[in-house]
């Protein structure tokens, strides 16, 4: 017991060192060189602007939090079904995997302009959309893969078992692609939470984190603005943690094995 | 001989213990003692978890033994890798594969900061040596396994070591090539004088190759037998259908199933017969 | 297939992939409501008059007219220069970015110490949206004299740092152990095994760190565009998107810049991985 209390403690007090180190010379260098508050507020100051403005700070977390889930959710089941419809139709996959290479090479993030104009700016649908674009590609191009690259030796074994296409695909594709998928995810939910409140950059509806950053900070009300920043890391951890979770529970069934984490 | 001659290698009591605090403690080595004269061809083998393996990389110095003392060339196994002392063979060629073969071969001397055109000569060397000199600027992925391991040997020869230790340099090599190997490494040795320790698990390449087999076992690891081979000087493909050699083959064999029967019902894993 | 004849057949695919979806574009805008739709009360049906939806044809000949109305200069030329403006600033974010990131990695490659307590916060970084800090970074640049660009690829920097750290650090420590073997039997100390072997050995594993360091790279300039005014393609894809009502088409030339950009960037580094992986095995190129 008291072994495991140790090797906890090994483990925890490298980070917990550079993290205590990191604010303390971040408060102290505001403290010692006098910077004004609306240049880079003190972590002090951060904390106490969050304690006041938490209602605030909540419910832009949440707008931008369901964005950044719908969005992701609908990406997931988009391209998971389009990783299926690709490995059934090759020409498919011939003339999607060009594009989503190239895609995944250039900032989309840049239609969400076009995406207001053509949906109705006073929705979330814009930002869910943009979300699920963004999510789509990622799942397409790692499920994809990995319902593809299937060891060759279980092909033949399922060959010499004279199993039907149907059959390779449950008993040795699928299986195949869950890690693929969880990897996926795990790169997808940070990014669906970057891509929610980057939209919200562009215009739209005015609630969410980003329109929260940006109107705090136009009125250099930069603690407060600090305040959305924390939010925002929050979500981002949440969701990050949540995929991880997802991701550790198929990967005991699924053994050692972990694909690497492509997007292109 | 003592006295005549330093030894090569020399070791005295040595003991291997990994995870000594643990349950899942291993007694890799029990007090060994070993000695190689200059010229020697000694083999080790035995069974899988032996720790023959183990012996080869405390002479090395890329393991610290827990008990006992090493010698190599008459200086401390650290001494003699940061001199240069030996040359090393491992199961797989190991070869960088972002560098063409002759630049692979070079790596040693670069370590040891030769000139840039001194070193190329050397190599070259080597790989006539290897009868490799024609693929000097190939990559190593497009040559066959053979060759690789080749060029492996050449690049462990680099520095002219008197010691070679090879740890199953062969194993990943399918027969004939093998035995092909066998041969070309008795000729540079000769023509190099080289010593060598060399790890094996195959019994006709053990006797073929040595003038001292050193047979050990496993749980804990010792060794339990010493045979000396001698096949003489001028072995060749003959040699391997020779009454002798057989009756070689069969001593080592029948020294590594003494053991084993001396150790009950143990079984004797990873060693060939063929 | 030849290396040449499956770039060419790649891009024969990529040009009918284009056409395909600038095809389906026509299709849906020729038969969809003008005013868009709602399903279960959301509006998800996309509105398909001329100002929500312009023509493909349009949005192409609209790169031969000018920004506005009065001036000689075609906007393919307006949008050439805030690209141009975009790019530099993103590449000097991605080079200062994968310089510092494999600095970082080198550091926790030698010691342990600082791999297991910076670590986790660059994996914990993965998590967090760095993007926005953008506002803050700009308002701490406003106030010092320097100029605006700097602050951008600053920002740029930080999101490209990331990825290349992350990589370069698993690629400088699962050097295959029997070349390690090989070194320390040679006797090499660390830093020659650092640069003779495991830098060389890591570059497969580095360089998709760099192609996600490059797209970062153009996201966090046009990002920090968007919430500095530095005019850039990003904020050029703002404004355009606000004159949508009259100039529908003009957005479109700016995501086509943004397009282009991010492209370039991106064949920067795969020009990049091919010279570095010219003389290996053809199954080790990603």
């Amino acid at each position: 017991m008291t072994n495991r209390v140790a090797s906890t403690l090994g483990v925890l007090w490298p980070p917990v060192l550079f993290g205590v180190l990191f604010l303390g010379a971040w408060e102290f260098i505001v403290w010692f060189w006098g910077i004004e508050q609306f240049l880079l507020p003190a972590p002090s100051a951060i904390w106490s602007a969050l304690a006041e403005e938490i209602g605030a700070v909540w419910e832009a977390t949440y707008v931008t939090g369901a964005n950044a889930l719908v969005g992701l959710l609908l990406g997931v089941a988009l391209g998971v079904a389009m990783s299926f419809v690709m490995m059934r139709f090759r020409i498919f996959n011939d003339l999607a995997t060009p594009l989503a290479v190239a895609l995944n090479a250039i900032p989309i993030i840049v239609i969400v302009p076009v995406l207001n104009n053509m949906f109705s700016i006073s929705t979330e649908v814009p930002r869910r959309l943009m979300v699920m674009l963004i999510v789509f590609f990622i799942v397409l191009v790692n499920v994809s893969k990995g319902l593809r690259q299937v060891q060759p030796l279980h092909v033949e074994l399922m060959r010499s078992y004279a199993a039907s296409p149907w059959t390779v695909m449950v008993k040795t594709r699928i299986p195949n692609a869950v890690p693929f998928l969880f990897t996926a995810v795990k790169i997808a939910a940070p990014a669906a939470v970057v891509t929610a409140f980057v939209a919200e950059y562009f215009g739209g509806r005015q609630n969410g984190i980003g329109y929260g950053i940006t109107s705090s900070a136009a009125t250099s009300n930069n603690d407060v603005t600090w305040a959305y920043v924390a939010g925002a890391c929050a979500l981002g951890v949440t969701f990050f943690t949540i995929s991880v979770g997802l991701e550790k529970t198929t990967v005991r069934q699924a053994g050692p094995r972990r694909p690497g984490g492509a997007t292109t | 001989m003592v006295g005549e001659y330093a030894d090569v290698v020399l070791v005295d009591g040595a003991t291997m213990v990994f995870n000594a605090a643990k349950p899942n403690r291993v007694d890799a080595l029990v007090d060994v003692d070993l000695r190689v004269a200059p010229g020697d061809f000694v083999s080790l083998i035995g069974p899988s978890g032996c720790g023959k393996s183990t012996l080869l990389r405390l002479i090395a110095h890329l393991l610290e033994p827990t008990a006992g003392t090493l010698s190599v060339n008459g200086k401390s196994p650290d001494r003699a890798r940061r001199e240069g002392d030996y040359g090393m063979v491992f199961q797989q060629p190991g070869l960088f594969e972002w560098r063409s073969v002759r630049k692979n071969v070079e790596l040693p001397l670069e370590i040891d900061g030769w000139a840039r055109a001194r070193r190329a000569e050397r190599a070259v060397e080597m790989l006539e040596l290897v009868h490799l000199d024609e693929f000097a600027d190939h990559m190593p992925w497009e040559l066959s396994g053979g060759m690789q391991q080749r060029v492996a040997i050449a690049r462990a020869l680099a520095v002219q070591p008197a010691l070679l230790l090879m740890d199953e340099p062969f194993g990943a090599l399918d027969e004939m090539t093998r035995e092909h190997m066998q041969a070309e490494l008795l000729r540079i040795c000769a023509a190099e004088g080289t010593t060598v320790v060399f790890v094996t698990h195959s019994i006709p390449e053990a006797v073929y190759l040595s003038t001292r087999v050193v047979v050990m076992s496993a749980r804990p690891g010792r060794i339990t037998d010493e045979i000396a081979v001698g096949l003489g000087g001028d072995r060749n493909e003959d040699t391997r259908e020779d009454d002798e050699f057989f009756k070689r083959i069969t001593e080592v064999r029948e020294a590594l199933r003494a053991d084993r029967d001396g150790a009950d019902v143990r079984r004797v894993s990873g060693v060939e017969d063929r | 297939m030849s290396l040449a004849r499956r770039a060419a057949r790649r891009s024969l695919l990529f040009l009918v992939a284009l056409v395909l979806v600038a095809s389906m574009w026509e299709l849906y805008k020729l038969l969809g409501p003008e005013d868009g739709g709602e399903i279960f009360g959301w509006r998800i049906i996309p509105k398909t008059n001329d100002r929500a939806m312009p023509h493909t044809w349009e949005m192409v000949s609209r790169l031969g007219e000018p920004e506005v109305r009065g001036r000689d200069e075609p906007i393919w030329q307006a949008i050439l220069g805030y690209g141009w403006y975009t790019f530099r600033m993103a590449l000097v974010g991605l080079l200062v970015g994968t310089a510092f990131g494999t600095a970082l990695a080198v550091l926790m490659a030698r010691w342990r110490v600082v791999e297991r307590g910076l670590l986790p916060y660059v994996i914990a970084s993965q998590a967090i949206p760095l993007i926005a800090l953008a506002p803050q970074v700009a308002a701490l640049g406003g106030n010092w004299d320097l100029p605006k660009w700097m602050w951008v690829s600053t920002l740029s920097a930080f999101l490209a740092f990331f990825p290349v750290s992350v990589a370069t650090l698993r690629g400088l420590s699962s050097t295959p152990p029997i070349a390690l073997e090989l070194m320390e039997s040679y006797g090499a100390g660390w830093w020659r095994t650092l640069v003779t072997l495991r830098f060389p050995a890591a570059v497969p594993t580095i360089v998709p760190g760099l192609k996600l360091a490059a797209t970062a790279a153009v996201i966090g300039v046009i990002v920090s565009e968007i919430s500095t005014g530095v005019r850039g393609v990003g904020f050029a894809a703002l404004t355009y998107g606000q004159r949508a009502t009259s100039d529908p088409a003009q957005v479109y030339t700016a995501v086509f810049g943004a397009a282009l950009l991010g492209l370039i960037l991106f064949g920067l580094v795969v020009a990049l991985e091919m010279a570095l992986m010219r003389r290996r095995p053809a199954e080790a190129v990603s």
